[in-house]
């Protein structure tokens, strides 16, 4: 049970309940719509980028607990980040998630910062794409890919 | 001289349905799965196989192995008559009139595409209307779409009720001059609710509208016979009757199959090819193009020769008090909602919380060694009926027990508090 309990910690559950962020926005200048197959699960991601900075995001959709904790808290990460940063970051987060140690060599769970709170996913295989799917969908918004983002 | 005491034993219809005998006949449910016994109740996805089933399979590759319908030697004559043997025994099974009725395909979503491309592609046209139900999987939905859009024909859809019952009032009034095709389900996958079949295939056939019947989930369940119900089609997957994987029967009325080209090209599905033109073999096998999978239909036979030893009013009995069981103990879960509520039902039980996910539910439940579905099920229009994402879906089988009824609602209760 130790691994289910690393699984829904507190914080999850928390940003479950009450997610951050969780919203439309008027003055979004990009937006992108993710979308899991496998399960239905789907989400919008919507940006306020100036000058390659994220001034503003937000989300808003349907799917489990880990799906929407995992979109609540990057957005809390991802807020006031350059593109560059968030980019970075999707790849840490990725490699957190599939258990690949990051590019250092370190163990997967470093330089993700708060989201390493999400490392017992990787103990999930089947749970992988819930908690990548607003990653897969900020992702294809900050490319300014018009397709759905898919976790597939 | 007869003796007084004679001991009169019951005939074996009337034994006692002994699920401890059954569950010993399928050695994958002796395992356990993190650390707990498997309590197996996803058999609405794929039925666990007996023993001889494996043993069936195994021996075929060992003993038999060789080429249908072509070899003159020993070991492809022996393969021919067992994959030849296992026709009938399907045709038994289903009571089809003839064994050139039975066609072997790879499952249900094969037979459905098989009908869709060659009866449909022949015999609808632009206009030309086809109904489904609002409770199929996509493998009935799907093709019908890919044919309407190749002829230019139109889907319609009988709604469901909220019980997951077919709206048969409407159905009748969706029947018109343009209706050429419709296919339903016998047992819904999502909902489980039992289709009256053989009153939609009698109010269709009042217009001379051919009916497809998916029994995918019906199979395993019910006792099908294709006269009785008077459909035209009808199709299962191996898998789901204790069966292996990649094998399934379409079961067509002759004088169909023979007005319909066939659905693909190759070996075995003619008499003879010359370049400027091939003669079609006979039913059935001129829609068995390729080599087919000759060890899925001899253990599919297998599996269907198992089940016709076990008595088909017992398996009802004991998945009917599961389900019954199963609902009653779900229905006292506080904040839990059964969707899926028909009169008629076979051993489904789907079900949502409003405050948890189900795929929440179903990794919480497999931590406890309970394996269910979670998701959409390939119904999403299901889905969409009833206003909800996802389900989690329990589906019994002749091998459960009360028992693990017992552990699933543990688990949920765990779900609870963990979301509390």
């Amino acid at each position: 049970m130790a691994e289910l309990d690393e699984l829904y910690q507190e914080v999850i559950l928390d940003h479950n309940k009450s997610p951050r962020n969780y919203r439309t926005m008027a003055n979004a200048n990009r937006k992108a719509q993710g979308y899991n197959p496998l399960c239905g699960d789907q989400v919008a991601v919507y940006l306020h980028l100036d000058e390659g900075v994220i001034k503003d995001i937000s989300f808003q959709g349907s799917g489990c607990a880990i799906s929407k904790a995992s979109a609540s808290l990057m957005t809390a990460e991802l807020k006031g980040k350059t593109e560059t940063e968030a980019k970075a970051l999707f790849e840490n987060v990725h490699r957190m998630l599939t258990g690949e140690p990051q590019e250092n060599g370190r163990d997967g769970a470093q330089g993700v910062g708060k989201l390493a709170i999400l490392s017992g996913v990787c103990k999930f295989p089947a749970r992988v794409k819930c908690a990548s799917l607003a990653w897969h969908t900020v992702n294809s918004a900050l490319k300014g890919e018009a397709d759905v983002a898919s976790t597939e | 001289m007869k003796v007084a005491h004679e001991i009169i034993t019951p005939p074996p219809s009337a034994a006692v349905w002994d699920v401890n005998q059954i569950r010993r006949d399928f050695p994958i449910l002796k395992q356990k799965v993190h650390g707990k016994p498997l309590v197996y109740l996803d058999n609405g996805a794929t039925s666990q196989k007996p023993q001889i089933v494996i043993d069936t399979l195994s021996r075929y590759y060992a003993a038999e192995n060789s080429n249908i319908h072509r070899g003159v030697h020993c070991l492809s004559e022996r393969a021919t008559e067992a994959y030849e043997g296992a026709r009938r025994t399907l045709q038994r099974f289903i009571n089809a009139g003839s064994e050139q009725e039975v066609i072997f395909v790879r499952g249900t979503t094969e037979a459905i595409n098989l009908v869709a491309q060659s009866y449909g592609r022949k015999f609808l046209k632009q206009g030309d209307e086809i109904i489904v139900s609002a409770m199929e999987h996509h493998s009935n939905i799907v093709p019908w779409q890919m044919l309407c859009e190749q002829v230019g024909a139109r889907l319609r859809v009988i709604p469901i009720n909220h019980d997951g019952e077919l709206v048969l009032d409407e159905y009748r009034r969706l029947l018109n001059e343009k209706t050429k095709f419709v296919s339903v389900t016998h047992v819904s996958n999502a909902l489980g609710s039992i289709v009256p079949v053989k009153d939609i295939v009698r109010s269709a056939h009042e217009r001379n509208v051919p009916v497809f019947v998916d029994g995918a989930q019906a199979a395993p369940h019910l006792k099908v016979d294709v006269q009785d119900l008077g459909c035209d089609f009808y199709a299962f997957s191996g898998h789901k009757v204790f069966g292996p994987t990649g094998v399934g029967i379409l079961y067509g009325r002759a004088d169909l199959l023979e007005a319909m080209p066939p659905y693909q090209g190759g070996g075995d599905m003619i008499s003879l090819v010359t370049f400027e033109k091939t003669h079609y073999n006979v039913l059935p096998y001129k829609f068995e193009a390729g080599t087919p999978h000759i060890a899925g239909g001899i253990g599919l036979a297998a599996a269907i020769d198992y089940l016709s030893g076990l008595d088909w009013t017992q398996i009802g009995a004991h998945e009917r008090d599961l389900l019954a069981y199963g609902t009653s103990a779900l229905s006292s879960i506080e904040g839990l909602r059964i969707i899926g509520t028909a009169k008629e039902k076979a051993g489904v039980i789907s079900f949502v919380f409003d405050h948890i996910h189900a795929h929440d539910v179903g990794t919480i439940l497999d931590q406890e060694g309970v394996a269910v579905r979670a998701g959409h099920h390939c119904a999403m229009p299901v889905m969409q009926r009833f206003g909800v994402p996802a389900t989690t879906r329990a589906s019994f089988a002749l091998y459960n027990t009360r028992e693990e009824i017992d552990v699933l609602i543990r688990g949920i209760d765990r779900a609870l508090k963990v979301f509390k």
